[in-house]
């Protein structure tokens, strides 16, 4: 299985996100992790959805998210054409013996201090999934409390924009 | 029983796209509106959102809905009393209005609509909005909703149907301001009859229903997200034309979406020009006609044995609104395991969803195949088309040895086969026939001749018992003038003769054959076959030498039907002969027949289709190829 992907822009009406989520359900597609919020044209939406799945299976997703009425229209984004990037807070024991080491190796991956405890520091951290996960590994001796992350969220490299185009062929 | 026509193939071919110009590279076809009806204008208008509701459904063409008033449905009914263009039949349930809707779309093209209120009115349409999913009919189902301050609430009769009903349709709409409802009606039948068609319900608070709005026609509809691709590629077509030029074994493999783009003159021109045999599934019986020297039968797990074969022994499936379902198949890998595929469809999704697409073509039938005629033409003009002298050899063959039969029951009762096939034979091709769900359905496909398209209807994907009453009131109402008989089993016919009642107030004389062998046949024939005869749950004590509990022509009668029973061969043709006199109301007619008839041709589930059996443990011999 390979992750896939899918920049999906949609109507921004009621049960928009239901039709999406019940499909990959009802269809049995697996869905990694799904983003959506809204876009620079009012009333439109996009998702960003990463599936696992190969070719065929892949080919019905799309073809299955096109028969929703309200998707407008979906890309696959590939990670060379594309920029992706997770977002994570995560929430560390830390006092006053540990505190410089937490925030040293946050340092490392650019993430920042957003919130600090006498016992505990929330971090913040952007990136892809694997530079989120080599965080996640050095934080993970002095003692990970919880642990909050978004979908993943893509956007092609380039000028074009996905709605523009969808917006013409419309 | 004054509204409705028969339904002409020309017409309907019409209606959908203007005609293309002869002989120049077409424009797509032109759509002077995608709002349905005779496009009057209405200027704004003061009215309530019920009236809005009548009124749009009035300015979309709509004659006849069926349904059943409840609470948040209420204040729709009260204009619909006044309309002069609508006429509403009152069902005695809202399963029978969604599958008599069904009915009526299947036999006249258009939608059929059907009304109910919130909560259980609204779910007990869910079968019917399955079973138009499964089928692809188009169908709008309005159901009233509670008021939208108390959505949510848990408040009386209230359901999530927007919810419940996502997976099997095609798009739904929750309506919560009364001046969405032109814009939503229009759009939600452009939906349902356009592309694929299929079931679209519009759900519609009650304080939207009571609310003032300006009503005025046509709507402006805007769906960004809705596109039907019509016209097949032309580098695909050509492609196609050359396999078909290329083929020595092909076999056009026909289902129910040329039936519902009205391409059935379209299918014989191109099947003559290239000469190769026909199957049409259990959706698309009759859109070729049976008659027809090519016509070699209907495939799958009860298809004729030189339809499965064809299939099996093909080199090219010319697949034309078919989507290669389990119940033609079989075991997916074993299927037609020689054929490379043309696959042609409106549904993008069906092309390679279960069997790869050597040439996909994504487009209505309607204009695919002319398209095709064009292309192959093309193809034999630099060359003399392939002789399949040889591949009809073998299908005649298999065609001689293993037509469709029956055996007579040892029991002496009548058998169910001989029963359909002489309702067949008596009441001819331009009658109706609509099936339930089991044997009698496979009997009924089996051996009901069918010559033209909207002659069989039934529930073929979902598999509906109960479909087969209430559906045949819907194609009396769309079919005013034609016979209609409903070939139904006394399982089925339990599930929703209710409708009876409906039929017999609103003058709808449909005639209902109960095929009762006192069973739940198609069951009890696998508890046979595969469980040693153990029948669990299958007995309904309705047939010979039974208590007959009900005794059908006794409800015949409570419900002011005319009620006949047959239990003799001697009597079969005698008694359909009084059912087809019988027109001033319905006639259910009691055939009492064998238990023990099993529906042969079979092909067990999970087994390749070579392994088809004519009867029991009995497979075909086979012969060398020449």
């Amino acid at each position: 299985m390979t992750r896939h992907t899918l920049s999906v822009l949609v109507e921004d009406v009621p049960g928009v996100l239901t039709r999406v989520a019940s499909l990959f359900a009802r269809r049995a597609f697996n869905i990694n992790s799904l983003a959506v919020g809204p876009t620079e044209i009012p009333g439109m939406s996009r998702m960003t959805v990463v599936v696992e799945a190969e070719g065929d299976l892949l080919e019905q997703v799309t073809k299955q998210l096109n028969k929703l009425i309200n998707v407008i229209k979906i890309v696959e984004l590939t990670s060379e054409q594309s920029v992706q990037r997770d977002h994570i807070l995560v929430k560390v024991r830390a006092d006053a013996a540990t505190r410089l080491q937490v925030t040293q190796a946050a340092d490392l991956f650019r993430a920042s201090v957003v919130d600090v405890s006498t016992d505990s520091l929330i971090i913040e951290a952007t990136g892809t999934p694997e530079k989120l996960s080599a965080l996640l590994s050095v934080l993970e001796p002095f003692g990970v409390r919880e642990i909050v992350q978004s979908g993943t969220l893509a956007i092609s490299r380039g000028a074009k924009s996905m709605s523009d185009r969808a917006l013409r062929s419309a | 029983m004054s509204k409705g026509s028969p339904i002409s193939p020309a017409l309907m071919a019409a209606r959908p796209a203007a005609p293309a110009a002869p002989g120049r590279d077409t424009a797509h076809p032109v759509q002077v509106s995608a709002v349905r009806g005779p496009n009057n204008v209405v200027p704004p208008t003061e009215m309530l959102g019920s009236s809005a509701i009548v009124r749009s459904l009035e300015e979309l063409g709509v004659d006849d809905i069926f349904g059943l008033p409840g609470g948040a449905i209420l204040p729709t009914y009260d204009p619909l009393m006044a309309s002069t263009k609508l006429r509403h039949i009152l069902v005695r349930h809202e399963q029978g209005a969604g599958h008599a809707a069904q009915g009526y779309a299947m036999v006249t093209g258009r939608p059929g609509v059907c009304i109910a209120t919130s909560g259980p009115g609204a779910t007990n349409l869910v079968t019917a909005i399955a079973d138009a999913h499964m089928d692809s009919v188009p169908l709008v189902a309005i159901t009233g909703q509670v008021a939208s301050a108390v959505i949510g609430s848990d408040a009386f009769q209230e359901a999530d149907i927007v919810g419940i009903t996502m997976p099997i349709t095609k798009h739904s709409y929750l309506v919560t301001n009364a001046n969405d409802i032109p814009r939503v009606l229009a759009e939600a039948f452009h939906i349902a009859s356009t592309g694929r068609p299929g079931p679209v319900l519009v759900d519609i608070a009650k304080d939207a229903q009571q609310g003032k709005m300006t009503f005025s026609w046509p709507p402006k509809i805007d769906i960004p997200g809705y596109r039907t691709v019509v016209r097949g590629h032309s580098k695909q077509v050509r492609e196609a034309a050359r396999l078909i030029a290329g083929s020595t074994r092909p076999v056009f493999y026909v289902g129910g979406g040329v039936i519902k783009a009205h391409a059935a003159a379209e299918l014989k021109e191109l099947a003559e020009l290239v000469g190769a045999p026909v199957v049409t599934t259990l959706m698309a019986r009759g859109v070729f006609p049976d008659s027809h020297p090519q016509h070699v039968g209907m495939p799958g797990m009860h298809g004729s044995v030189s339809a499965v074969t064809a299939l099996q022994q093909s080199d090219l499936l010319i697949t034309l609104g078919a989507r290669f379902d389990d119940r033609v198949t079989g075991v997916l890998s074993s299927f037609a395991p020689g054929a490379k595929v043309i696959h042609a469809d409106i549904d993008p999704a069906e092309i390679s969803k279960n069997r790869t697409a050597d040439v996909p073509i994504v487009g209505s039938v309607k204009e695919i195949i002319p398209e095709l005629i064009t292309a192959v033409r093309e193809q034999y003009d630099g060359g003399a088309a392939p002789d399949i002298s040889a591949w009809w050899n073998t299908i005649n063959r298999l065609r001689e040895t293993y037509p469709i039969g029956f055996t007579q029951p040892d029991d002496g009762l009548s058998a169910p086969q001989q029963v359909i096939k002489r309702i067949g034979e008596l009441t001819g091709p331009e009658g109706v026939y609509v099936a339930g769900v089991g044997q009698h359905q496979m009997w009924a496909a089996q051996f009901i001749q069918y010559e033209r398209p909207h002659a069989w209807l039934n529930s073929g994907g979902l598999g509906t018992m109960g479909y087969s009453v209430p559906a045949a009131m819907g194609a009396k109402v769309g079919n005013p003038d034609r016979v209609v008989w409903a070939i139904d089993g006394d399982g089925c016919f339990q599930m929703t003769n209710q409708e009876l009642a409906t039929c017999v107030i609103n003058n709808i004389p449909i005639k209902v054959a109960v095929i009762n062998n006192s069973s739940l046949g198609m069951v009890r024939q696998w508890q046979t076959l595969f469980y040693e005869g153990r029948y669990s749950n299958t007995d309904l004590n309705t047939g010979h030498d039974t208590v007959r509990v009900p005794d059908f022509v006794k409800l015949a009668d409570a419900y002011g039907c005319a009620g006949l029973r047959c239990e003799r061969d001697e009597d079969i043709d005698a008694t359909i002969q009084q059912a087809l006199a019988i027109n001033d109301r319905p006639v259910v007619v009691d055939f009492v027949v064998s238990r023990d008839s099993m529906v042969w041709p079979m092909v067990p589930s999970g087994v390749s289709n070579d392994l088809i059996q004519i009867a029991r443990n009995m497979t075909p011999v086979w012969e060398q190829e020449d």
